[in-house]
């Protein structure tokens, strides 16, 4: 890891402390939960997937910060995620996020006991067209585009990943569509992602057998029990960029899946719960699908 | 696979289109026809001169007036026997310099006055599907 990395994160967090400072507005005014919750790479949307809406409680005219707390905990392993957004005029969103990937017993049986995969990652997203929320005569859905670049720290399994061709670093690029269906009370969003990342990155970037960037689609949907409460499912394809690799199928990755409760029991709070369907990763140690569960709790001004 | 979808989507269109037109009014029954309509529509206009967001909109103006327009326009607008002779939202809102903000407050407010009048959640997504839209003409700023 290169000694620059270790900086540029806290230096950003402080822009941002700056930020919240100088300019964040008292009285911001989204609905409800149509600000999204924030997936474990920080991006506003669902769990898992970036939705088309603009992070934090600022509309047009605004500027607005969210913070969140994410543990995901498989079978088999531990994720933690940390981060802070900042939404401009419901136009702009930049997000932050640390990822905290703990191996577990799969640390251990590759001789790395203790071994964290860790991450920093900066996401930019901008609104290009449409409303989502309010547009409730067309079908026109609000979209967005954006990027989130990954630095993943693997500790003692670089070598590794060097072995298999993956990158230590990589951007995904994303367009997303998302629709309130508000006359039905359902939300919808469709994400393409262009992306090269093993397991979301944690594994890092392609490798040997496949270094091209796949599209992959991804789905939410919710539906409204209460302006307060949603619940809803997602489902994220991956690629599989390890597969095969020099450990045969070892590597081999699966969709992700999830379903969810959101509850907002005031204007600047969020709580997701969910259950969570990883699929396998690393079947050659941990050969039993990572299902578990998945909690977050969300500030935003 | 895509006609079978322009199929679907077009087939919901218009059952949507005909629901409005054929004169549904099951969604004016839900909000208790227009007696129902009228004290909804009483409170709503109360509440939004208490909320310090949305009050200088309203403090000033013929709050009476305000009200009988409100229930029509809501009225006509759920399926109900009524017709709104006010003037349309664009020419109503010229020089109000509303912002999405508080337009969005103005949403918050009326879904206050309608779990106060214990107006289920569904139906009262039904009535704001038929006024959120409404946004492209009455914010200006």
């Amino acid at each position: 890891m290169n000694g620059l990395s270790r900086y540029w994160l806290p230096v950003l967090v402080l822009g941002f402390g700056i930020f919240v400072i100088g300019g964040a507005q008292a009285d911001t005014g989204k609905l409800r939960l149509t600000g999204g919750v924030n997936s474990i790479d920080g991006v506003a949307g669902g769990g898992l997937t970036p939705w088309a809406i603009i992070g934090t409680n600022a509309s047009a005219d605004e500027r607005g910060v969210s913070a969140f707390a994410t543990r995901v905990k498989p079978k088999d392993y531990a994720l933690d995620v940390l981060g802070v957004v900042a939404g401009f005029n419901d136009r702009i969103e930049f997000s932050l996020a640390r990822q905290e990937f703990d191996t577990k017993a799969t640390g251990v049986a590759l001789g790395l006991p203790g071994l964290k995969l860790e991450q920093n990652i900066v996401g930019v997203k901008v609104k290009v067209a449409g409303e989502a929320i309010l547009d409730s005569d067309t079908w026109m859905p609000q979209i967005a585009v954006g990027l989130i670049y990954k630095d993943l720290d693997a500790g003692g399994l670089a070598p590794t990943l060097n072995a298999l061709g993956a990158k230590q670093h990589g951007t995904d690029f994303y367009v997303s569509a998302t629709k309130l269906l508000l006359a039905q009370s359902v939300l919808l969003n469709g994400t393409l992602r262009a992306t090269k990342a093993n397991q979301n990155g944690l594994l890092g970037f392609g490798g040997t057998a496949q270094n091209d960037y796949r599209v992959m689609p991804e789905f939410s949907a919710a539906y409204l029990l209460r302006k307060d409460l949603a619940i809803g499912a997602e489902y994220r394809a991956k690629p599989d960029n390890l597969n095969p690799s020099i450990l045969g199928a070892g590597l081999k990755e699966d969709d992700w899946k999830d379903i969810f409760v959101a509850w907002a029991p005031t204007k600047n709070v969020a709580l997701t719960a969910a259950y969570v369907d990883l699929g396998r990763i690393v079947p050659a140690i941990q050969s039993r699908k990572q299902t578990g569960w998945y909690l977050s709790a969300q500030v935003s001004f | 696979m895509t006609r079978l979808l322009i199929t679907l989507l077009l087939a919901f269109t218009l059952g949507q289109a005909s629901a409005q037109t054929t004169g549904n009014d099951s969604l004016y029954k839900a909000f208790g026809e227009k007696a129902g309509l009228t004290l909804l529509m009483d409170d709503f206009v109360q509440r939004l001169v208490a909320e310090p967001r949305t009050q200088s909109f309203f403090k000033n103006i013929d709050q009476s007036r305000l009200k009988t327009q409100l229930t029509d326009q809501l009225c006509m607008l759920s399926g109900g026997p009524c017709k709104y002779t006010g003037r349309d939202m664009k020419s109503a809102h010229v020089g109000m310099a509303v912002g999405k903000s508080e337009y969005n407050a103005l949403v918050e407010v009326l879904q206050e006055a309608m779990d106060a009048k214990n107006i289920a959640f569904t139906n009262q997504n039904r009535m704001l599907a038929l006024l959120a839209s409404m946004h492209r003409d009455i914010i200006t700023k």
